[in-house]
């Protein structure tokens, strides 16, 4: 699975690409898992670019989990974003939409995190 | 196997309607029915038939309890929650008291909403009946007779010990009983659950209730998709959502509707019948997590359709 990480102050883009689903499920919690350790209070905050993620399974849900607790025990701050509609209504239907704080856009999802990190992504 | 006959399907404990949700959904109906002719019996049930199922019906309250129809003489049932209750009126009053017949059940655990409807079942009270219940716990007969021992119950089990026997089951081995083949296999649940394949006929059937599933072992996810593999109908333990079933309410010992779909999909199973509703949920609860699940199965479908129902009380299935 590619992942493709960038940054803009402490705000980290994680943007897994593909299915997340049983084959993929433990590459994606591998390369998701130095990223959610520096998410943490007065550290990085953490925002999944789910735009090129399509489709994802219970297993790739229960990742999905597993970060939202850790980075909860972290006092971290971790949100998604850009999900494609099918992926959107999978979680939603599994009730993730309770568990993460979602944004239609990346732009959102970073606005929420930090306005220095906004600051940042929009001079691009 | 001829039919399947759902006589409980509510988890955890009986529930039922309170006079004001009896009344909400009438005035629900009414107000619906405003400006529409009623004026024949045949307009009034085609009106009814156009209304979504929680509007007029009801999902039902009995605690586990499901009967297949092998079309033999002997009978078979899953589970004896309180719809084993129901499911002995409708013996008496099909029998009688003079016709002895014999009942096979097989037990998913010893939990009490699965055991609670055996104090309440009339033909364990009539001599010359059989029942014989089935189960891979080993203290399957302690967990019937102390529900019934002083001070929980006036009626002994002795009283109906004569009519009882108790058969332990090893998972895995598939055995013969009235004309079905039968396989249990263990599940994750507190003490231990087992879900049973019946296979007769070129049909297979698979009760699966009280099965928590922990998504963190490949191998496991594979012998569940064996177990039901190409089942006609799957009876699943649907309580939570996925979100819950791994966060606050892991280790609870129940699954969710995702899962079901996704193990049924990928065994190429016919019909997923959600099973266990929490007794929490209201009827337009239970509606709307089998229209979410439904349209969860049409977006993730890759091969045949998958068929999905909510189970309710005097649901039946043709097989
Ligand atoms: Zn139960
Ligand atoms: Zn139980």
């Amino acid at each position: 699975m590619e992942f493709n990480n960038r940054r803009y102050g402490e705000v980290v883009v994680v943007a897994p690409a593909g299915r997340i689903d049983h084959a993929s499920a433990e590459d994606f919690r591998l390369r998701l898992a130095p990223a959610l350790e520096h998410c943490s209070e007065g550290r990085d905050r953490v925002v999944l670019d789910f735009s090129a993620v399509e489709y994802i399974s219970s297993v790739g849900l229960r990742v999905l989990m597993l970060a939202a607790k850790q980075v909860k025990a972290q006092k971290g701050a971790i949100v998604i974003a850009a999900m494609q509609p099918v992926v959107k209504e999978i979680f939603d239907i599994s009730r993730f939409n309770y568990v993460f704080a979602a944004f239609p856009g990346l732009r959102e999802a970073v606005a929420d995190l930090s306005t220095q990190a906004l600051a940042l992504y929009d001079a691009g | 196997m001829k039919r399947i006959r759902l006589w409980g399907t509510r988890g955890s404990i009986p529930v039922a309607l309170t006079a004001a949700q009896v009344r909400a959904k009438i005035e629900a109906v009414l107000r619906g029915a405003r400006g529409v002719d009623l004026g024949s019996e045949a307009a009034v049930k085609r009106h009814l038939d156009g209304l979504d199922f929680h509007q007029t019906g009801t999902y039902g309250g009995h605690s586990s309890c499901v009967e297949i129809e092998t079309g033999g003489d002997q009978y078979v049932l899953c589970d004896l929650g309180s719809g084993v209750r129901p499911f002995g009126q409708a013996m008496m009053s099909r029998h009688g008291p003079g016709k002895p017949q014999t009942y096979n059940v097989f037990m998913s655990h010893l939990h009490w909403d699965h055991i609670m409807g055996l104090p309440f079942f009339t033909p364990a009270y009539i001599p010359g009946n059989r029942l014989v219940i089935h189960g891979c716990h080993e203290r399957l007969r302690e967990a019937f007779v102390r529900q019934q021992a002083e001070p929980s119950f006036p009626v002994d089990f002795s009283i109906v010990a004569k009519q009882i026997e108790f058969v332990t089951l090893e998972p895995g081995r598939p055995y013969q009983v009235a004309g079905l083949i039968v396989t249990p296999k263990k599940q994750l649940h507190a003490g231990d659950s087992y879900g049973y394949r019946f296979e007769a006929g070129g049909r297979a059937v698979v009760y699966s209730t009280d099965s928590e599933h922990k998504l963190d072992d490949p191998q496991e996810t594979r012998a569940f998709v064996e177990f039901f593999r190409a089942a006609d109908v799957v009876i699943f333990d649907a309580m939570y959502s996925l979100a819950d079933a791994i966060s606050v309410k892991a280790d609870w010992g129940h699954s969710s509707n995702v899962v079901g779909v996704e193990l049924c999909q990928l065994a190429g199973v016919k019909h997923l019948v959600m099973y266990h509703h929490e007794p929490a949920f209201d009827d337009a609860a239970i509606e709307r997590v089998l229209a979410d699940t439904r349209r969860f199965e049409e977006i993730t479908r890759s091969a045949a359709p998958l068929k999905v129902s909510a189970a309710y009380d005097g649901m039946e299935i043709a097989l």
